[in-house]
């Protein structure tokens, strides 16, 4: 398959220290693509300098358009949705106000969103900040979904959600990867398992291992050796 | 009690000036992270340019019609000032903020300076109608009408930017961007258009201030912006950077305050007293009144 | 060693200037050795080392403060009034002063640190601006308000009375500046000087290493208050009384532009910018009498006239394409001891808890 998104020895500097040192990897078009690591690694690092939200130097190309250049919202505009690893909904607006600015063209896919997550619509005028963790989480989920984006870019949307909403999640993004490019950051394996066909793995600032999820997985001492857990999750 | 009266009202009408500059100076330091040092420029261009307009348009039409018409060159002059601020010194300057700021250093002091150089520090007679020189008995206060007209125009220019803010896609931009401004971005929403809007009106209202103060003070010097600036600087940290209802609430206790404590005192304590509010309130409550502490 | 003895022989040979009997046609109106030009030489290095003080506040420990001239402002009157109105002996004066020098700075930044960011510029700027209020006031007429005080020369050494003993004057300034530099540049090579470079950088992490910013913040404003103070009382001797522009928030916003115009957080930045922009507020208004400029039409005369509107826009072009100051140049990094100050403009409400704009550390 094609790949979507390609990204070629990307190179990040944070304060003085080398934080990405020349990272690629392809992330296929349809399916889902998890890139694990452990913490510090740079995972959240890629994801935002995709995004164009930290200089960056490099390749990262989507569909052929060289996005390294770009500024963050016309890479958005492109059809790149984004869910922060900390949400970042605007907690001052409503919910239905994070979703109306998440508006791009008009074409807003509001039955499908309200579809997966009900309550997002019984909530509408309520101030975002309100909300609770896993509400947010739905609410963030949402606006990256609103519109028809290619790619979605998504941190951990697990962190700190109890185990019921991690399975709602966790369904939700199996709908997501119906109909989008999925490039997930997520420590949850359990999860991955779930949804995941490739994965890529950080290490210190590059890719060590890339392939199919399942091998992946299955293999108890590649996950003690990139993960540092004992595989039993 | 009337002079309380009058003291309250003239005291509103100070903080209706603030809150004219407040206004502007919150929403673009909230939004931009930009600490606008030229505002007090944009005030005084304002003034003088509707004062300039003033003098041209001698002998044409009653005083209202060329006082308000001068009013309108004045806030024109000072709205282009302030896009073309934005558009060549900020936005070439986007997130290098310590540049940002020295830059709207410089170029405040340039155009005051200006400004005076053209015409002096002399203050100039600014020309008002009648009407507003004229009193209103309030109270059995005396109360000179200009007074209700800067209170009005403070509460139209607050009412108008809530429903901005409220009603309009640019304000609902404006609203999340103060919060997150990246964020803003990752929606795929080019925010330095909203760079540009807000800084218009943040010169449209400062402008107005402008020309306002010339008719409170009944005059206009060069000084003018600078002195009204501190002020206002003032009025926003006590309301807390980035929130409107906060330099809404700051600028009429700021205001009310000078009045009472200059005449109930003496001269000069009332500043010296607004300072103290400032030392007091950051104090207790760093974030300011409305504890709005803008996350970039 | 050759860091000590480079400024050892510059302001060795600054200190023979008044020997040379040297014509510097259109930068100076007389020779060198003449008082007028000595005057302005030694307002010159006067502000050269306000600004180095200015500096270690906001070059070197990051804080943006607004204030800064409300302590030159100080000693400016104090000393005015400590030997005019009150008729105190010189001694005694500069005892008071240096008392005042201290324990205003204590107390004024003690309430500033309080917060960070820009809210502490604020605070700042708003004590610097009941300093203007207090002297425009004139309470009890001891300010004079406009017109300033006139020092009393009776209480000073004979030798600094006289415009024939400008050059000790000259001396006077240049010592001046000398020690400031060398404070400044011990201060700042100390361990607390370091300290005061890592808040400058990420006072989280200096707060995450166990100490605690706020009295190193302390430290240094009161460090650099003082010193402006010093500048205060020996611009006082230097002109002969207390104007109150030296209380305007436009005297602040010209130390800020002479640091950066020099370099901010570099060794000679301040100094140079100083010397560079008080000589250019000197002469420009001679430049703008001079012939050439007068034959100009008025769209370039008026600006030109004006020295703080050729000032302010060489400043914006400066900060455009030379943001790290004269010194700065050729340096790695046009743009590094700026950058460092960004976090002086952060949004800050309360103590600590810088909010990174850039990213999370890894």
């Amino acid at each position: 398959m094609k790949p979507l998104l390609e990204v070629e020895g990307l190179d990040v500097f944070l304060g003085g220290s080398h934080v990405l040192k020349g990272v690629s990897f392809a992330v296929a078009e349809g399916g889902v693509t998890a890139l694990l690591g452990r913490n510090g690694v740079g995972k959240t690092t890629t994801l935002r300098a995709i995004m164009g939200l930290s200089e960056r130097r490099g390749r990262v190309s989507l569909d052929g358009a060289e996005l390294a250049r770009e500024r963050t919202d016309r890479i958005v505009r492109r059809g790149v949705g984004y869910v922060p690893e900390d949400r970042d909904i605007f907690a001052t607006l409503t919910v239905e106000e994070n979703l109306r600015l998440a508006e791009r063209n008009g074409s807003a896919r509001y039955d499908l969103v309200y579809d997966l997550f009900p309550e997002l619509r019984e909530r509408g005028g309520q101030r975002a900040g309100t909300l609770s963790g896993g509400q947010q989480q739905m609410l963030a989920i949402s606006r990256a979904l609103l519109n028809e984006n290619r790619l979605l870019l998504i941190d951990e949307p697990t962190k700190g959600l109890a185990p019921l909403l991690v399975t709602e999640v966790a369904k939700a993004l199996e709908k997501a990867a119906e109909i989008a490019t999925v490039l997930l950051v997520e420590q949850n394996l359990g999860v991955v398992r779930r949804i995941a066909d490739q994965v890529v793995v950080l290490d210190v600032g590059r890719v060590v291992h890339a392939g199919p999820a399942k091998t992946f997985l299955d293999d108890p001492q590649l996950i003690h050796r990139y993960l540092g857990v004992s595989g039993a999750e | 009690m009337s002079t309380w009266v009058l003291l309250t009202i003239t005291g509103l009408g100070l903080g209706a000036m603030y809150f004219l500059i407040a206004s502007g100076l919150s929403l673009i330091y909230g939004l931009m992270g930009v600490l606008n040092f030229a505002h007090g420029a944009f005030i005084t261009v304002g003034a003088y340019a509707s004062w300039y307009a003033q003098g041209k348009l001698d002998g044409i039409g009653s005083i209202p019609l060329r006082f308000l018409a001068a009013a309108l060159v004045g806030l024109a002059v000072g709205g282009a000032i302030a896009i073309l601020t934005e558009l060549v010194l900020i936005r070439p300057l986007y997130q290098r903020h310590i540049e940002q700021v020295l830059v709207t250093v410089g170029l405040g002091l340039a155009l005051t300076a200006l400004v005076a150089g053209i015409w002096t520090q002399t203050q100039q007679v600014y020309l008002t109608p009648m009407w507003l020189t004229e009193t209103t008995s309030v109270f059995g206060a005396s109360i000179p009408n200009d007074r209700f007209v800067e209170i009005g125009a403070a509460v139209v220019v607050l009412v108008g930017i809530l429903a901005f803010f409220r009603f309009t896609r640019y304000g609902l931009i404006v609203r999340a961007g103060v919060e997150n401004r990246a964020m803003v971005m990752a929606l795929g929403i080019d925010v330095r258009k909203a760079f540009t809007l807000v800084f218009l009106l943040g010169g449209l209202a400062a402008a107005l201030a402008g020309i306002l103060s010339g008719v409170y003070y009944g005059g206009i010097d060069p000084a003018r912006g600078t002195h009204l600036l501190i002020y206002a600087f003032i009025v926003v940290v006590i309301g807390g950077l980035g929130s409107i209802v906060g330099s809404a609430a700051a600028a009429v206790i700021v205001g009310l305050m000078q009045q009472y404590a200059n005449y109930y005192a003496s001269s000069g304590v009332g500043d010296i007293a607004v300072v103290l509010l400032l030392a007091a309130v950051l104090l207790v409550r760093p974030g300011g009144l409305s504890g709005a502490v803008a996350a970039h | 060693m050759l860091s000590l003895f480079v400024p050892l022989v510059v302001f060795g040979l600054l200190a023979l200037v008044p020997q040379l009997s040297v014509d510097v046609p259109r930068l100076f109106d007389g020779p060198l050795d003449t008082p007028g030009t000595l005057q302005i030489l030694a307002l010159c290095l006067l502000f050269g080392g306000v600004a180095m003080s200015y500096d270690l506040l906001f070059g070197y420990t990051g804080l943006l403060s607004f204030g800064h001239a409300l302590y030159f402002a100080l000693g400016v009157y104090l000393t005015a009034i400590g030997l005019s109105k009150w008729e105190w002996s010189l001694a005694r004066t500069l005892l008071v002063v240096a008392l005042i020098g201290l324990i205003a700075p204590l107390v004024l930044g003690t309430i500033s640190l309080r917060v960070g960011g820009i809210a502490f510029a604020m605070v700042t700027l708003a004590f610097a601006q009941a300093g203007t209020v207090i002297v425009a006031k004139n309470p009890d007429g001891l300010t004079g308000a406009e017109e300033g005080v006139f020092l009393n020369v009776d209480p000073l050494p004979e030798f600094f009375v006289g415009v024939f003993n400008m050059k000790n004057l000259y001396w006077l300034a240049l010592g001046y500046a000398a020690a400031v530099f060398f404070i400044v540049r011990w201060a700042t090579d100390s361990s607390p000087g370091r300290v005061w470079q890592a808040i400058r950088e990420n006072e989280l992490r200096v707060q995450v290493l166990g100490l605690r910013p706020f009295s190193y913040k302390l430290m240094a404003f009161v460090l650099a208050s003082f010193l402006a103070t010093a500048g205060g009382v020996v611009y006082a001797i230097l002109i002969g009384g207390a104007t109150p522009e030296v209380a305007s928030p436009n005297l602040t916003l010209s130390l800020l532009i002479m640091v950066v115009l020099g370099g901010a957080g570099l060794r000679w930045g301040a100094l140079l910018g100083g010397i560079l922009y008080t000589f250019l507020d000197q002469r420009l208004p001679a430049l703008a009498g001079s012939e050439q400029v007068q034959d100009l039409p008025s769209i370039f005369r008026t600006p030109l006239s004006e020295p703080l509107f050729v000032l302010g826009t060489l400043f914006i072009l400066l900060v455009f394409f030379l943001p790290g100051g004269i010194a700065g140049i050729g340096r790695r990094g046009r743009r590094r001891g700026l950058r460092l100050l960004d976090e002086a403009v952060r949004p800050e409400g309360a103590r600590g808890g810088v909010v990174d704009e850039a990213e999370a550390q890894a």
